[in-house]
């Protein structure tokens, strides 16, 4: 599993663990929801994991609700502006709080599971489906959710509902049957019967899994046999019949405007319809089944129609974006597909000393020891290991919710984890092979969770990003601990910390906000340095270099900037950066950068990775420019000297490990790079929905 | 015949009836396919041939209904002209010059007055698309000068071209582009597919339909996707759904005349019919034969065809039921049995579909039917090794058939079977008698059969690569279980291990020769004892044939060296012989002729001769520019006169030969029209009598003059004529529609003619005659006025000559019953 190697000439040699021992599989989506107002996609997984993307932010994770075993969302939705809603299996309502981070309330439906929720168009009601067969409306108030009305209660479980666009009626979608209620009577103004005669198999149950109300009164729904059927709500005939797979049609959303809609079925396809004029004069039109996209190998649970893309989740955990080209005013890269399978976020930590990776998983972690080797090689030889990585230590997480964050200190000693109610420290200790670890009990009452930790350079003092926002300085003792201080948040806010930066020497330390700016505090004096001008895109990754207390920033739109801490200001380079704007390939990449670096010899380096390149930007060489080559590194290196001076520019970049997780520098010479390879994910998959290929 | 009659080749039939898309014409009776230079009228129940329009002088490359009046048919040719004819009466009516090649032909129907042409100018492969208004003049040739070009660089096949919905667009497409021409709005759209998006993909288009109702274009492509396109009036909202079902080429799309489900082929030779556009909804007709080329819709909606590979168009009932075949002669498959001749039908044989063979009436230019020899299912694929029939001969008397089919996968693996069939009266076909399995252990060269008229046992002489020829004759085969005949090998014999190239008997069979290679032996048929050699090197002998008739002391024999041989059986010499490349030998049955053809890379030459004489009896120079495969005699059933020298060989036996681009050709002295079989201008008209009142009028007067055969003999002589002796019926149904006078002119003297009336309305101006008649004999049965019943017989109705028309009682009297018909449905009309 683990191999050492040497990198390329140009960005110097390195000795590189391959690491592919983390045994991460993402969690499959349950849900996504799209809102309009914010362009921001809420998604949700099947552990009650719920992330929020900012897709006008290059689809940046911003957030994210760690799970919790008793949550099974399996409704998602925004409702009066920006609040979102959640409702799961558990029978219970959930509002998160954006800004703080935290469930905010959660209130029992009194129906049972609950299997589906939709908020009416006006955002004032929230309507859901039951496992009893009842529909209720909850009035949505400023900071609480009541119960208005039950509607009329229905046979069988409400399985898909959905609003007209006008609020006055739901349709509703259970076992064998649509019923479309009227939301101010509670009584059932329609109810159409599924076809039972499935082509193929006998007598099964048609599950209607979703349905759409349109505006003219029509009803979309999708089913168990592979059915999008078109009903007239008021007559409740069938309109219009299409048979799409031989499995199921599990999900459905409708364009704004109601011209297009796109499904989602167990065999991973998501089909779009679109509404089209029969005759470019004529004010008929009809909806055809246009194009097939193929993006999942699993189900799709979920789909969302944002005005622009298609947007569709499911078993296998990716999440696909998928521009319309049509829809899409200029084509630049935001017309691209997107795929997003890995956190934006850092889930591996290292205590590079003890060359220690402590890897995050949703249930528990899981710390292990690199392997060594006494062999040297050519340019990228593997070499033999003389000893294995070692799985050391692996902690169960405790009680029902999710880890949320973890860290283990620079020299190892440490390991501290959250979920979202409680706080864990660890004391190491290493005997010769064997590990021994200790809970420190005692921890102040205000280290109840946190969002980021991070321990200082020489492992002496805990950081500990906790909720409204402050920010705790603990001191790290023998056994116990000492509290020093707490930064709280700029008067006002209450926004969560998403990202932790201390300066190797102790003096500084960076907090980015969830939207907000980054502030630098003075750990000194104990007090804020300043504040970095704010920027319209979200932080994805913080670091302060060493030496020079240069804080290097990226931005979830692939801007790098480069902040002098003690002179509070851009540094020279930052400044030619933004003036000779960065690479259009640079710009173009799809995954933020999620950890940045520095080289202890050279100054003038910054080493940094996404999930697809690693790269070391080189401060004392120039730019490159659009015309150059931005991937230049394999074909430099057989070009001759003279060419290769002539084309070296300052971003040096490699994609030989993919898809990376995390890459750090161990010491000047090595290098530990954790890649996670698609297929590993994909076998630890259910088997998908065989069909059959012409021609196999 | 007068002496100056010339001697020409010409195409005999079997044309290629699958060049173009058949068009039904309005009513669903009739199917126009283009034929070579000729357009073919089929009816669609009978599928026989109704007429043939001659008149092009070269390939017809479009045809399509006049969109003003569906009596009329245009078509256009390479020829450079567009003809419009009257298909009823099959007569030419106007001949529009244009003067290019062209290519296609279109005529919407809802522009008016423009007609579309495909045309080729200056650069080859570049194809336009032009519109041209048709001249309204009366003369019968008219040059069209004026054409506006209204697409470049489209397709040549009209295939890739379409009218849309109300001939509001235009589609065409080439390559990986599709082009869109709004009439309206004078404005073009193009939209590109990528060239190899993912793997296995292969955009270019083959063919566009267009939907008759919405807006929506159906275009087929190489890989077997099948797109429709909507929106296609924006340049940036376009949208396509793609169907797929074809896993090769897509060779044909046609809309149902609703536009409710589009129909598509393939060489899958399935017929996939998409309901509503929808993936799953599919309904097939599998199992079709060759290729689908192309498909058509009969506008009335109840038919489809298509036009496959094998020459061959089906007429499918709008259910999917096949419910006629017109087959031409198949064209497909590489002629390995050459030309032969069943002594029965005096069809033509040879191979036909694969794994067939196909017995074609040259009389009717029709097939009659197919032999499945091979009896397996064949499978339309690239890349299958199919087994062959290679060899197939008749015994003189037809009742026998052998035949011999090969599979070569690799050069070891040779699987050879040859079969007997014996033709029974009972079932009036051939049954497989006997089947046997690697008659040799190489590929067989030849067989032949000898069967003298009064000997019981006929035997079957096949020769080998392997170097022997065997001898199989017909033997008792019984059992317990059954009297059976079957055929078992009598003789092997060999010449030093030569490969055995082929096989003859004589005339008597008395004697067989078999060319060993270089080597011809002559064998006792009754002793199969070797008699003598001849050998003539060198060069390994082609062809072998012995001498007929007067003739029959001579063999004759071709080497590959280019040499034609004489040998004198009696004195075993070479009696003389000649340098010249001959491809076929043939000797005519019924004469002592023989023919042989030569070629150079000129072109084919044609020497007739008689082995007696050195001097060859007609010397017919470049039949042909291709190389001749296979020639045959066809016996006449009534001998030809020719007093000519030069033709005389022609008397008993008509000559036909096959080239290598598959064209079955022969010699005739006689002009085209003078071919043209004295068919059925009478059997039209009656066709085209819709079952209107006046129809049941007629036709009962008809019956009843059928059901007293007792009456006065000559009453059959004015049988026939007694509808048409009327002047005015007879003028309303033989005159072309075209020349007659307006309807309301002709109907008052029709109607004259019928009754002694008071006089009639005048009849608004209907389009169609018949309809007008049918409205007017009702009309006039209301009206009418009471007729006295008196005694049916007693006037003799064939006193109607150039004097005043009268009625008979009969007549009035079925006029009479004719009031008291429900007529409520006209109402309706």
């Amino acid at each position: 599993m683990l191999s050492v190697g040497n990198t390329r000439k140009g960005m110097g040699e390195f000795k590189v663990h391959r690491v592919r021992f983390f045994n991460y599989v993402p969690v499959g989506i349950r849900c996504v929801a799209y809102n309009h107002q914010s362009n921001r996609l809420a998604v949700s997984r099947v552990d009650g994991t719920v992330e929020i993307y900012n897709l006008a932010a290059n689809s940046f994770q911003e957030k994210f609700f760690p799970g919790h075993e008793g949550r099974a969302t399996e409704a998602l939705c925004w409702a009066k502006g920006q609040r979102l809603f959640s409702a799961g299996l558990n029978g219970d309502i959930i509002e998160y709080d954006l800004e703080k981070m935290s469930v905010k309330y959660s209130v029992d439906g009194f129906g049972g599971p609950i299997w589906s929720m939709a908020a009416d168009p006006s955002g004032s009601y929230l309507a859901i489906g039951c496992e009893d067969g009842s529909v209720k409306l909850f009035q949505v108030s400023p900071d609480k959710i009541q119960l208005e009305r039950t509607l009329e209660r229905q046979k069988g479980r409400i399985l898909s509902l959905s609003w007209h666009p006008s609020g006055t009626h739901i349709a509703v979608g259970s076992i064998d049957y649509i019923a479309v209620l009227d939301a101010k009577s509670g009584s059932t103004t329609q109810k159409m019967l599924m076809d039972k005669r499935h082509p193929g198999s006998q007598r099964r149950r048609c599950v209607v899994w979703g349905v759409a109300f349109l505006s003219d009164g029509t009803v979309v729904s999708t089913d168990s046999a592979g059915m999008v059927q078109f009903w007239d709500s008021e007559t409740g005939t069938l309109v219009q019949t299409h048979p799409l797979t031989s499995s199921d049609v599990l999900s459905i959303a409708v364009a704004e405007k109601e011209d297009s809609l796109v499904v989602g079925t167990a065999e991973g396809t998501i089909f779009h319809f679109q509404l089209i004029p029969s005759r470019s004069d004529g004010k008929q039109s009809q909806w055809v089944r246009t194009k097939p996209f193929q993006h999942h190998t699993h189900d799709v649970r979920s789909v969302a129609h944002s005005p622009t893309a298609l947007i569709s989740g499911g078993v296998d955990a990716h999440l696909v974006i998928r521009p319309l080209m049509e829809k899409v005013e200029v084509k630049n890269y935001d017309a691209a597909l997107r795929k997003i399978t890995f956190p934006h976020r850092r889930l591996i930590s290292c205590a590079k000393k003890m060359q220690l990776l402590l890897f995050q998983f949703p249930q528990r972690l899981e710390l292990w020891r690199l392997g060594a080797t006494d062999a040297a090689g050519k340019n990228e030889d593997i070499l033999p290991l003389s000893r294995n990585a070692e799985h050391l230590l692996q902690l169960k997480k405790k009680g029902p919710e999710n880890i949320c964050c973890s860290c283990i200190s620079p020299c190892g000693s440490w390991i501290a984890y959250s979920t979202a109610s409680r706080f864990y420290l660890y004391r190491m200790n290493y005997e010769n092979n064997s590990v021994s670890i200790k809970r420190v009990s005692k921890l102040p009452k205000f280290l109840s969770s946190a969002f980021q930790i991070l321990f200082s350079g020489d492992s002496a003092m805990l950081y500990v990003a906790s909720n409204q926002g402050s920010l705790h300085v603990i001191q790290l003792l023998e056994g116990s601990l000492k509290h020093l201080h707490t930064f709280q948040p700029q008067s006002g806010t209450s926004e969560a910390i998403s990202l932790l930066a201390v300066s190797p020497d102790g003096n500084w330390l960076a907090a980015a906000g969830m939207s907000s700016g980054v502030s630098i505090y003075n750990l000194k004096h104990l007090k804020p340095h300043c504040m970095v001008p704010a920027y319209n895109f979200p932080v994805t990754a913080l670091a302060i270099a060493p030496n020079t207390n240069n804080l290097v920033i990226a931005h979830s739109d692939q801007q790098v900037f480069e902040f002098s801490i003690p002179q509070k200001q851009y540094t020279d380079w930052s400044r030619k950066v933004q003036k000779h704007g960065l690479h259009y390939l640079w710009l173009e990449r799809d995954t933020p950068i999620t950890h940045i670096t520095f080289h202890p010899k050279r100054p003038t380096h910054i080493l940094l990775h996404d999930t697809y390149m690693f790269c070391i930007i080189d401060k004392s060489m120039p730019l490159p420019d659009d015309k150059t080559p931005l991937f230049n590194q394999l074909s430099l290196r057989e070009a001759s000297e003279n060419v290769r001076r002539r084309h070296a520019h300052a971003f040096k970049i490699s994609k030989k490990f993919q898809p990376l997780l995390f890459m750090d520098l161990l010491d000047e010479g090595t290098l530990v790079a954790v890649e996670r390879p698609l297929e590993d994910i994909i076998a630890q998959l259910p088997p998908p929905i065989k069909r059959k290929k012409f021609g196999t | 015949m007068v002496a100056e009659e010339n001697l020409r080749v010409v195409r005999s039939g079997g044309s290629k009836l699958n060049f173009r898309r058949a068009i039904f014409s309005i009513d669903s009776k009739y199917l126009f396919c283009v034929s070579g230079d000729f357009v073919k009228v089929y009816s669609t129940t009978t599928e026989g041939c109704v007429y043939v329009l001659q008149g092009h002088s070269n390939l017809v490359t479009g045809i399509q209904l006049n969109p003003q009046n569906h009596l009329q048919l245009y078509s256009c040719s390479l020829d450079g002209t567009i003809k419009l004819w009257d298909f009823v009466d099959g007569i030419l009516i106007k001949t529009f010059v244009v003067g290019c090649k062209l290519y296609g032909f279109f005529a919407p129907v809802h522009l008016e007055d423009s007609v579309f042409i495909i045309i080729n100018k200056e650069t080859p492969d570049e194809f336009q698309l032009a519109s041209m208004k048709l001249p309204k003049s009366p003369s019968q040739e008219v040059e069209v000068k004026e054409l506006s070009f209204v697409l470049d660089y489209i397709n040549q096949s009209p295939k890739c071209t379409a009218f849309g919905r109300e001939g509001q667009y235009v589609v065409a497409a080439r390559d990986l582009y599709l082009s869109v021409y709004f009439f309206k709005k004078k404005k073009t759209f193009r939209f590109s597919l990528p060239s190899e998006s993912k793997k296995n993909c292969n955009n270019i288009f083959t063919c566009v339909a267009c939907h008759p109702k919405e807006d929506c274009i159906a275009t087929g492509h190489q890989d077997g996707r099948i797109r429709l396109w909507r929106n296609f009036n924006d340049n940036r909202n376009y949208t396509y759904t793609s169907l797929h079902w074809h896993h090769d080429i897509v060779m044909d799309l046609a809309f149902s005349v609703e536009g409710t489900s589009l129909l598509s082929g393939g060489r899958e030779s399935v017929l996939v019919e998409w309901r509503g556009g929808i993936e799953k909804n599919k309904e097939f007709l599998p199992r079709l034969g060759g290729t689908i080329e192309h498909i058509s819709a009969s506008p009335g909606g109840d038919l489809f065809c298509t036009s496959h590979s094998d020459n061959k168009i089906m007429i499918i009932h709008r259910n999917l039921e096949v419910s006629a075949i017109i087959q031409g002669l198949v064209k497909d498959s590489i002629v390995n049995t050459g030309l032969m001749i069943d002594p029965r039908t005096k069809a033509l044989v040879m191979n036909g579909k694969p794994g067939h063979l196909q017995f074609y009436s040259l009389q009717n230019d029709k097939q009659l039917y197919n032999l499945d020899i091979i009896q397996q299912e064949y499978v339309n694929d690239p890349g299958l090794v199919h087994i062959e029939l290679m060899k197939a001969a008749f015994s003189s008397r037809g009742n026998w058939l052998a035949t011999v089919e090969q599979r070569q996968e690799k050069e070891a693996e040779l699987e050879l079977q040859m079969k007997l069939w014996e033709f029974n009266e009972q079932q009036q076909g051939f049954i497989l008698n006997t089947r046997i399995n690697m008659p040799h252990e190489d590929h067989i060269t030849a067989l032949c059969f000898s069967d003298i008229e009064n000997s019981e046992t006929p035997s079957l002489v096949t020769t080998s690569k392997d170097g022997h020829f065997k001898v199989w004759i017909l033997t008792d085969d019984s059992d317990i279980y059954k009297q059976a005949m079957g055929w078992t090998c009598d003789f092997v014999g060999s010449y030093h291990n030569y490969q055995a190239t082929n096989c003859c008997f004589s005339e008597d069979e008395s004697l067989l020769a078999v060319s060993f290679e270089e080597i011809i032996t002559i064998w006792d048929s009754a002793t199969w004892e070797l008699k003598c050699t001849f050998c003539h090197r060198p060069g390994k002998i082609k062809n072998l044939c012995f001498g007929r008739q007067t003739c029959s002391k001579y063999l004759l024999g071709t080497t590959e060296k280019s040499f034609l041989c004489c040998w004198n059986l009696l004195t075993c010499t070479l009696e003389w012989n000649v340098q010249l490349n001959v491809t076929v030998l043939e000797p005519d049955p019924n004469s002592d002729n023989i023919a042989a053809v030569s070629w150079f890379s000129g072109g084919s030459d044609l020497f007739v001769f008689k082995p007696s004489e050195p001097r060859p009896l007609c010397i017919q120079k470049s039949i042909c520019r291709e190389k001749v495969q296979c020639a045959v005699f066809v016996p006449r059933d009534v001998p030809e006169s020719f007093i000519s020298e030069d033709y005389q060989w022609l008397n008993k036996s008509q000559f036909y030969f096959l080239n290598e681009s598959q064209d079955l050709m022969t010699f005739s002295t006689k002009s085209p029209e003078e071919k043209l079989t004295p068919t059925s201008k009478q059997l039209i008209a009656e066709e085209s009598l819709p079952t209107t009142p006046f129809y049941f009028l007629l036709g009962k007067h008809r019956k009843q003059q059928e059901t007293k055969p007792d009456e006065v003999p000559e009453h059959e002589l004015i049988y026939h004529p007694s509808a048409t002796d009327i002047p005015a019926i007879s003028e309303l149904l033989q005159t072309p529609a075209h020349v007659l006078p307006s309807a309301s002119f002709l109907c008052s003297m029709f109607v004259n003619s019928l009754l002694i009336s008071k006089g009639t309305k005048s009849a608004e101006e209907v389009p169609d005659e018949v309809e007008m008649e049918s409205e007017q004999a009702t009309d006039d049965s209301d009206e009418e006025n009471n007729i006295s019943e008196i005694a049916q017989n007693a006037i003799n109705d064939t006193d109607i000559g150039d004097e005043i028309p009268q009625i008979s009682k009969t007549q009035e009297k079925t006029l009479r019953k004719l009031r008291k018909v429900d007529y409520s449905w006209m109402c309706a009309l």
